[in-house]
């Protein structure tokens, strides 16, 4: 399959590609990795009839930390988020969720940034994003804005960007170093989609949970201080809570039964690495 | 030239196994397409179209990427490696195709160019990987005859003698 005709902006810089985003938004699309907008377009899911492509803005390739903030530019690849000092040091949930995104060959093409504005329920990077309580920051020729994951994740592929923005960044607040955490997916292959994911960031008694692949977006809750003999009846709740979707992968049925099951373990091991 | 418009054949120029070359695309076409098409080679398999199977993978800038999730006009300027660059002028097998041959890493060969280009990346960035970094790296690659198993001897071979 092959894509319909388009007209190509390779950006040469972060003011370009907003005033072509200014002029086009409605029928453009931005380029990053492309290891999901370009299968799409393959399958003419997805006909812009314009691609503005960001992967050769330099400006756009940093990981930095800002006071209590790690902050990854829309251009910056999976491959280089796992291996980041910055994330190694303060943001280790990424580092064990990002292994599961893809394989080797399409991270290293295929963009952080890029995945939390496709904002695929069953991807790792939302559910990250949403847990760990980062932030978009949107840029456009009106000015910047700056959302918080909840504002941002709207549902299923949505998200509060308007055409004219540019996901230019995403910050996510440092990980608290004695609260312990971990994930888990179930998946038919290595690198499939998630049919369910689940993160757990364990601080003291408290549990932040957050789910992905069930509902329309990653969902988060915490439970704080919920007595051990709870936890079952806690993840009950959650997911029912998460709604009935079925697909070619998985039943309703199942996908309630993974996030009681994996839930309590991922639960446990968070639970285990809290120092 | 930022804007390519779409059904205009535009000039690109890049490094195509280690020689400056150019050529004519339209936005659209994909890099696959274009190696096989343009450039004639048919090493490039194409297979899925939309990143699963890794039968397409090619190096650019010496990274293993997918060459049906890459557009031709998003090469300009870069160095791309296809399984053409492995053997030398005389056809010389590499050791890594010497090692698929001699540990049966291959039966029908589909899957096979773009193994070998994702190997080569692989080992660059990890030089000494175990069996299960191995198996990983593999899971990008769909083999419907081997098994795999003839693959992970292979590059263990290589490991060692390199």
């Amino acid at each position: 399959m092959k894509p319909n005709n388009f007209n190509y902006v390779r950006a040469e810089s972060v003011d370009h590609v907003l005033s072509c985003l200014a002029e086009h938004g409605e029928n453009a699309r931005i380029l990053a990795g492309g290891q999901s907008l370009i299968a799409m377009m393959n399958f003419r899911l997805v006909e812009p009839a314009y691609l503005i492509d960001i992967s050769g803005l330099d400006e756009l390739k940093e990981i930095k930390t800002n006071g209590n903030s790690v902050e990854i530019s829309a251009a910056v690849t999976q491959a280089k988020v796992i291996a980041a000092a910055d994330v190694n040091e303060h943001l280790s949930l990424l580092v064990d969720a990002l292994p599961n995104v893809g394989h080797f060959q399409t991270r290293a093409k295929g963009t952080f940034c890029g995945s939390i504005a496709h904002s695929d329920p069953s991807s790792e990077q939302p559910l990250c994003f949403a847990i760990l309580g980062g932030e978009a920051v949107l840029k456009s020729n009106r000015g910047e804005r700056v959302l918080a994951a909840s504002e941002f994740q709207t549902g299923m592929l949505a998200t509060a960007r308007e055409d004219d923005e540019l996901l230019t960044s995403v910050r996510l607040p440092k990980q608290n170093p004695s609260a312990g955490h971990a994930f888990e997916e179930i998946t038919r292959r290595q690198g499939d989609f998630a049919i369910v994911a689940i993160a757990v960031i364990a601080d003291g008694e408290n549990i932040r949970i957050g789910v992905g692949g069930v509902a329309g977006k990653p969902e988060v809750r915490d439970w704080d201080g919920l007595a051990d003999s709870d936890i079952d009846d806690a993840l009950n709740a959650l997911a029912w809570e998460l709604g009935d979707n079925e697909d070619i992968h998985a039943s309703a049925k199942y996908r309630r039964q993974m996030v009681r099951r994996v839930g309590r373990r991922v639960i446990e091991e968070a639970r285990k690495c809290r120092s | 030239m930022p804007q390519l418009n779409q059904e205009t054949k535009h000039k690109i120029n890049f490094t195509l196994n280690g020689k400056a070359v150019s050529g004519y695309t339209e936005p659209r076409t994909l890099l696959s397409d274009f190696l096989r098409q343009e450039m004639a080679l048919m090493g490039v398999h194409v297979s899925c179209e939309h990143g699963v199977c890794g039968s397409c993978t090619v190096q650019i800038d010496g990274k293993a990427v997918r060459s049906c999730l890459t557009f031709a006009v998003q090469v300009e300027g870069r160095a791309v490696d296809t399984v053409e660059s492995l053997a030398d002028e005389n056809g010389e097998l590499s050791d890594l195709q010497i090692a698929f041959r001699k540990h049966h890493g291959l039966q029908c060969g589909y899957c096979t160019p773009g193994i070998l280009m994702s190997v080569e990346a692989f080992l660059e960035i990890n030089p000494k990987p175990n069996e299960d970094e191995i198996r990983e790296m593999l899971s990008g690659h769909i083999c419907r005859c081997t098994g795999y198993t003839g693959m992970v001897k292979a590059i263990q071979d290589v490991v060692e003698t390199r």
